[in-house]
């Protein structure tokens, strides 16, 4: 890291005199009128400018790439590569600098060379995620049978070895909650949608349409704090010790419930969206028929719009099924199969939480089982998006 | 059978009767949302209110120099070899002496009285005179912190029959706080040191603070900001403006509105793969916090610059190429400042969701228990390489502690990050307001 700056340091300085350097030598060049030039002074300056960093600094990065991967030291050799390239960058684009030289094309192509690099780091983000996971997953099944992590129906990590780590009471709790969740989140957010865009007038939907949006720029630590000290402790006062179900204030119904209050927006705006796009004809001729509102929303504008709710509701599954804080904080820890909701449960993101936050030994099964469970979690969600993305994108073209 | 129009039959009557239904569910899904959204904010704001007050006892203390400074020198290095430990009995004792000042009669012992004062008092007034070593000898007026049960009977969290049951403090320890407080002697004041210190340990509540948290959140905010704006203007130009139709940049569309939906807990486990494990910057660091929010936000600003740019008309650019402006020139010239109003928004909107985002950070080590400032920048470390943790992730350190009056605390941390980002949105809305443009 040290050895960086003194590099970075000469670079810089490189690229500082050869603008000035490449701005006078135009204008000598140019002999004072600087109409003889075919491009401007100052885009000679910013082309020697991008020659000289532009390389340098993708080779300062690709060299610490490859010393990381291959777990080498940094000499001086490398030092040499990278300042050779700088000079030489500043050294071409100078003595290049001629009156029918087109300096502007040539900055253009480092810039758009910058631009596309820039794009590509979404991709990588991708492939990290997912080397990532997969490299520490492989590790995993080196040590622990795959068989018994997709099938076994025990979770029971043990760290002096002997765990027993079935994703499937993880599942179970994960998809229970978010059972709960959208359960709760997908009638009224509807419905809510439904109201505001069918019934509701410009004064209702100015007011009602950003509080329903509060909800959604509400951070989901907040929530987890709602779960655990106000929703957890009223639903087993007044709910699960009445009727006898559980003395847990965590539970799958705190978080279920919680999170789909949370769901509630997501679920409202993408529906809104997508009952705006039914075209105006098709309620038009239901209502000429003879229909009232409600039989025109139910018999036309719904199974119209079906294709694109059901795209909203899985992309607000996939939500529910990555959610992380309102789990950790209001379904608990115990990792079990009940059916009982009053229950505490937990889910892939708690265990995920839990197995990596402390000491961690990245040697062991019980670490690494971490890594499994979220590549579990980022194929079962990735699959959720892409499908309700296709759907959603299909369903728009229809009325387009 | 004949029935005239202006008599409504049965069918009918059901049919209007099931259209006012289905209005009524629409309303009363809105008001289940409304309520839900009102009973959250309520429940926030009462139960953490509380925090934003603490209590003080307001005492004058003799600082003996027989047991702050026996060589008499006032030589800060013989001065600093008397702990906290030493300083606890001083302040029990004045407050002992304050309270038979008054007249006021307790059944308690000394050490009970002593123990109406926090621990972190001890260290406030260590560090007073270490700074100052001249108050040696003389009579000081300090504001010490009440303990934690004090200050929450005077909350109404602590009561007569809880204290009973606790062992850190007794009714009789109630009484007379009431008493003192009658005396003017005890106060509760507006706390400004919830915003400045550091994390306490378990034993004094009474002195956490979010001064680290905000700290770390504010270099992560400038990690963010420096990185994810540039990046996301920068590929979203070359998506918008250059980048031809072809399979790669469909890949590369694709891959963005994905990453958009993919849980933040996996941008966590990320981060720990490659920037703490691969890469081996420090854990816990705002550097590595920022950077992981950074791959987390990318996608929202991309997708908002391009609707930005997507709104700038051609007419624009096709004026600028027309005055023999290259391609470069117009959109950097022409295009990008138009759309800057709608870059910003989005940053701002994007800032905030990184603000209150949690779940990452917890895999990158941001759980520790910090009570050093973090600094910029320090020659082993490097820049933001420090330990620091992070607003929401302070509010999840406090609900795993035992003391209640910690969860008092986390709501008020709570209220505290909601203001930020309320003033967060409110900049982007307001900018949203003045900048946007309709062609």
């Amino acid at each position: 890291m040290q050895s960086l700056t003194p590099l970075l340091l000469v670079i810089t300085g490189l690229a500082v005199a050869g603008y000035f350097i490449a701005k006078s030598r135009a204008m000598k060049v140019a002999g004072g009128d600087i109409r003889t030039l075919v491009s401007l002074p100052r885009q000679h300056a910013l082309n020697t400018v991008l020659s000289t960093s532009v390389p340098a600094l993708a080779a300062i990065l690709l060299i610490s790439l490859y010393l990381r991967l291959t777990g080498g030291q940094g000499s001086w050799f490398f030092g040499f590569v990278v300042i050779g390239l700088a000079v030489t960058g500043f050294a071409t684009s100078l003595i290049g600098i001629k009156q029918d030289r087109r300096a502007r094309t040539l900055a253009e192509r480092w810039i758009l060379g910058l631009l596309i690099f820039a794009s590509t780091i979404a991709i990588m983000t991708t492939v990290g995620i997912v080397f990532s996971m997969l490299f520490e997953t492989y590790n995993f099944f080196g040590q622990y049978d795959w068989r018994n992590f997709f099938f076994s129906t025990t979770w029971s990590p043990n760290f002096r070895g002997n765990s027993d780590l079935g994703i499937l009471p993880l599942l179970w709790g994960t998809l229970y909650i978010s059972f709960i969740a959208l359960a709760f989140a997908v009638p009224i957010g509807l419905f809510a949608a439904i109201y505001l865009s069918e019934y509701a007038g410009p004064r209702m939907r100015s007011v009602a349409k950003p509080a329903i949006e509060v909800l959604a720029g509400i951070p989901t630590i907040v929530y987890g704090l709602f779960a655990l000290f106000i929703v957890g402790p009223a639903l087993r006062d007044y709910f699960a010790e009445p009727m006898g179900l559980g003395q847990s204030a965590s539970s799958v119904m705190t978080a279920g419930l919680v999170m789909g209050i949370m769901l509630i927006p997501f679920v409202s705006s993408l529906s809104d969206d997508i009952i705006n796009a039914v075209p105006q004809s098709m309620r038009d001729g239901s209502l000429g028929l003879g229909a009232t509102k409600s039989e025109t929303i139910r018999q036309v504008v719904i199974p119209a719009a079906l294709p694109g709710v059901i795209g909203a509701v899985l992309l607000a599954a996939s939500r529910a099924i990555g959610e992380t804080m309102i789990v950790v904080l209001g379904a608990g820890a115990a990792a079990r199969l009940s059916l009982n909701p009053f229950e505490a449960m937990t889910t892939v993101t708690v265990k995920i939480v839990s197995q990596l936050t402390g000491d961690t030994d990245f040697a062991s099964p019980e670490t690494l089982v971490a890594f499994a469970l979220g590549l579990t979690l980022f194929v079962i969600t990735l699959g959720l998006n892409v499908f309700a993305l296709f759907i959603v994108r299909r369903y728009r073209e229809q009325y387009e | 059978m004949t029935t005239s129009l202006l008599t409504t039959d049965a069918r009918t009557k059901k049919r209007n009767a099931a259209e006012k239904r289905f209005k009524a569910y629409g309303l009363g899904a809105i008001c289940i949302a409304m309520v839900s959204l009102v009973f959250l904010l309520g429940s926030v704001l009462s139960s953490g209110l509380g925090a934003f007050q603490q209590t003080y006892i307001a005492l004058d203390v003799q600082l003996p120099e027989a047991r702050l400074d026996k060589s008499g020198t006032r030589d800060l290095e013989v001065m600093s070899k008397v702990t906290t430990i030493g300083y606890a009995p001083i302040l029990r004792d004045a407050l002992v002496a304050q309270v038979a000042a008054l007249g006021l009669t307790t059944d308690l012992s000394d050490k009970d009285v002593g123990k109406m004062i926090s621990k972190e008092a001890a260290a406030t007034v260590r560090n007073r005179v270490l700074a100052n070593p001249e108050l040696v000898g003389t009579t000081v007026r300090f504001d010490l912190l009440a303990s934690g049960r004090i200050d929450g009977y005077f909350k109404g969290r602590v009561t007569a029959e809880s204290a009973a049951l606790d062992q850190n403090t007794s009714p009789e320890a109630l009484v007379l706080a009431q008493e003192l407080k009658d005396a003017g002697v005890i106060e509760t004041k507006f706390n400004w040191n919830f915003f400045v210190l550091p994390d306490a340990s378990d034993q004094r509540p009474e002195a956490a603070g979010l001064g680290v948290a905000i700290l770390g959140s504010l270099y992560m905010m400038a990690v963010v900001l420096c990185l994810a704006l540039p990046i996301g203007v920068a590929s979203s130009i070359y998506l918008e403006e250059f980048a031809p139709r072809n399979r790669w940049t469909d890949l590369i569309e694709v891959n963005i509105s994905n990453l958009a939906a993919v849980p933040s807990i996996v941008f966590g486990i990320l981060g720990l793969a490659i920037f703490i494990n691969f890469m081996e910057l420090n854990q816990s660091s705002p550097l590595v916090g920022g950077l992981v929010l950074t791959l987390m936000t990318l996608p929202t600003i991309i997708i908002s610059t391009r609707a930005a740019l997507k709104s700038v008309p051609p007419s624009i650019r096709d004026a600028a190429l027309g005055v023999g402006a290259s391609k470069m020139q117009s959109v950097f010239h022409h295009v990008l400042p138009l759309a800057a109003p709608g870059i910003l928004t989005g940053t701002i909107i994007g800032l905030a969701q990184a603000l209150g985002e949690t779940a990452p950070l917890l895999l990158i080590g941001m759980v520790a228990f910090v009570r050093e400032y973090p600094a910029a920048y320090t020659s082993e470390s490097g820049l933001f390489g420090e330990a620091a943790t992070a607003l929401p992730v302070q509010v999840y350190n406090w609900t795993q502690r035992s003391d209640p009056a910690f969860f008092e605390r986390a709501f008020a941390a709570v209220i505290t990050l909601l203001v930020f980002l309320l003033i967060m949105n409110a900049v982007a809305i307001y900018l949203r307001r003045k900048f946007e443009r309709r062609w």
